[in-house]
């Protein structure tokens, strides 16, 4: 889900030979990281608990990897595709909205947090 | 029409001059014995206005290079030049300058390498940089070393090329001894080297772009070094093109081999550098004796014109490799390893003997010469064994 528009496409990038790279592998077109999907890197994830949350920005403005999405000025969820669960959102979450979950568990955490 | 001025000058004279001409956008040195001349030259050339450089002087030589990387993917002209422990330090980035395909032309003062300590000449140091995607001249002379530095800028510049060059030249034989020079007019060098037309610059350009990228996973680091060794590959056809355009500037002939009477020759000498002159010499005395000898001097030593060598050494009885390096452990030394996998292709086999010579500056007599050729003899006649022997040693 890129926000932006790109004219080079790098979408099968790891199907490319030898000759297809830009030389020295340059990346000729600015910001395209945002396509290199890095989520599978996870062995956490941090779960949002939107009724604790109070948009303070602490976790958009600590988090390394822009994966704390907002828009109009509130927090609309995770990206996933890029959040490295580092569990910096929820170190610096002054309201507990943010917590960590061991990734495949979090289906479970969900129907608990219904439950509880 | 170009002028010419004459002059008595060293290797380091006028490999600094070379680079004058060049005019470098970025240079970033260190200096470092036998070296430190054309620094120290190209710096006078910067303070007197004589070319407008940016002359970064920094703590080592692993920061030069760093910055000639930096330098040249912003798109700028690059040189710089170092020596022996030198370029030992640069290593680093001599991979990063070829992996990121940085033209940067580099000249190196061919130097042992520690221990033991010693600042004379062999080319232990240029050596350790033979497998680092560099293309690497050897020049024999002074004014080689001036025509090989001119051509390496047009040709790490070419987008067809874009590796970076190493132009070296014998420590003090050839850095420090004064011979006759020509040195054609700035306008001249000038109009022959172009400008730098960068592909796809940090700075330079009006689009943001990423160099250094990380390439560590499913397989792209192996694409892009199959696409850097395809580079090196393709540019011999560039190198000539750029080589016949000099040599029609300045009336010396220009090839990746110099083949001295080696057409009938049985016994040939080959060698990198400045031993090349008293090869020639005792070839000569030979040849008027009546023994067919022969020198051959490779002079691009990367990419290896293995073709040229083989076509050179086809018809010789016995070769003899000159290496002024070792590679220990190796069945032989470099320059050895490489002739003989050239021969390997010919219908025939040659034998050859491979020695390393001159180490440390180690004196290279033509008396050298003619105990090499004297061994030929032998081994041709199969009272000598192939093999790796040191030639010059007390013992």
């Amino acid at each position: 889900m890129s926000s932006k528009q790109f004219t080079w496409d790098v979408s099968d990038f790891d199907t490319w030979t030898a000759e297809r790279f830009p030389k020295g592998c340059v990346a000729i077109e600015a910001g395209n990281s945002e396509l290199y999907i890095t989520g599978g890197w996870r062995s956490e994830r941090p779960v949002w608990q939107k009724d604790k949350c109070k948009n303070c920005m602490f976790c958009w403005v600590h988090c390394p990897d822009s994966s704390i999405l907002v828009a109009d000025a509130e927090m609309i969820g995770i990206d996933y595709d890029h959040c490295k669960g580092c569990g910096i959102c929820v170190a610096e979450c002054p309201f507990d909205a943010l917590h960590m979950v061991p990734e495949g568990d979090e289906v479970t955490d969900e129907i608990a947090a219904k439950e509880a | 029409m170009s002028a010419i001025t004459v002059f008595a000058g060293t290797g380091n004279n006028m490999v600094a001059e070379a680079l004058r001409q060049a005019a470098p956008d970025v240079v970033a040195a260190y200096p470092i014995t036998p070296q430190t001349t054309i620094v120290e030259g190209y710096a006078k050339f910067v303070a007197d206005g004589r070319v407008h450089t940016e002359l970064v002087n920094v703590e080592s030589e692993h920061s030069a290079l760093s910055a000639c990387v930096g330098a040249s993917a912003a798109g700028a002209r690059v040189a710089t030049a170092t020596s022996s422990q030198g370029l030992a330090l640069m290593w680093e980035e001599l991979h990063i300058a070829s992996g990121m395909r940085l033209p940067i032309v580099m000249a190196n003062a061919n130097r042992a390498i520690s221990a033991p300590i010693n600042i004379h000449g062999d080319h232990s140091d240029v050596m350790g940089a033979r497998d680092s995607g560099w293309i690497i001249f050897f020049a024999e002379t002074a004014q080689e070393a001036y025509d090989n530095t001119i051509i390496s800028f047009p040709i790490a510049e070419d987008p067809a090329v874009s590796l970076p060059v190493l132009t070296t030249l014998d420590g003090f034989i050839t850095t420090h001894a004064m011979e006759r020079c020509e040195l054609l007019d700035d306008a001249t060098v000038k109009a022959y080297v172009g400008d730098r037309v960068p592909e796809n610059p940090l700075i330079a350009g009006d689009k943001p772009v990423s160099h250094g990228m990380f390439a560590s996973l499913g397989g792209t680091y192996f694409e892009v070094k199959k696409a850097e060794r395809a580079a090196i590959d393709a540019s011999p056809p560039v190198i000539q093109k750029y080589g016949d355009a000099w040599e029609k500037v300045c009336g010396r002939p220009f090839d990746f081999i110099d083949s001295f009477a080696c057409e009938d020759a049985d016994f040939i000498l080959v060698m990198l550098g400045s031993a090349a002159g008293n090869a020639r010499t005792v070839a000569r005395e030979l040849r008027a004796q009546g023994i067919k000898a022969g020198v051959l001097r490779v002079r691009v030593y990367r990419p290896f014109p293995a073709d040229a060598v083989r076509a050179a050494l086809k018809g010789a009885k016995a070769i003899g490799i000159l290496d002024r390096s070792d590679s220990f452990g190796a069945q032989y030394g470099p320059l050895g390893l490489d002739v003989r996998a050239a021969l390997y292709d010919l219908p025939q086999r040659i034998p050859t003997r491979n020695y390393v010579f001159g180490l440390g500056g180690a004196d290279v007599t033509l008396e050298t010469m003619h105990k090499a050729y004297a061994e030929l003899a032998e081994l041709a006649s199969g009272t000598l064994d192939e093999g790796l022997s040191y030639l010059g040693t007390r013992g």
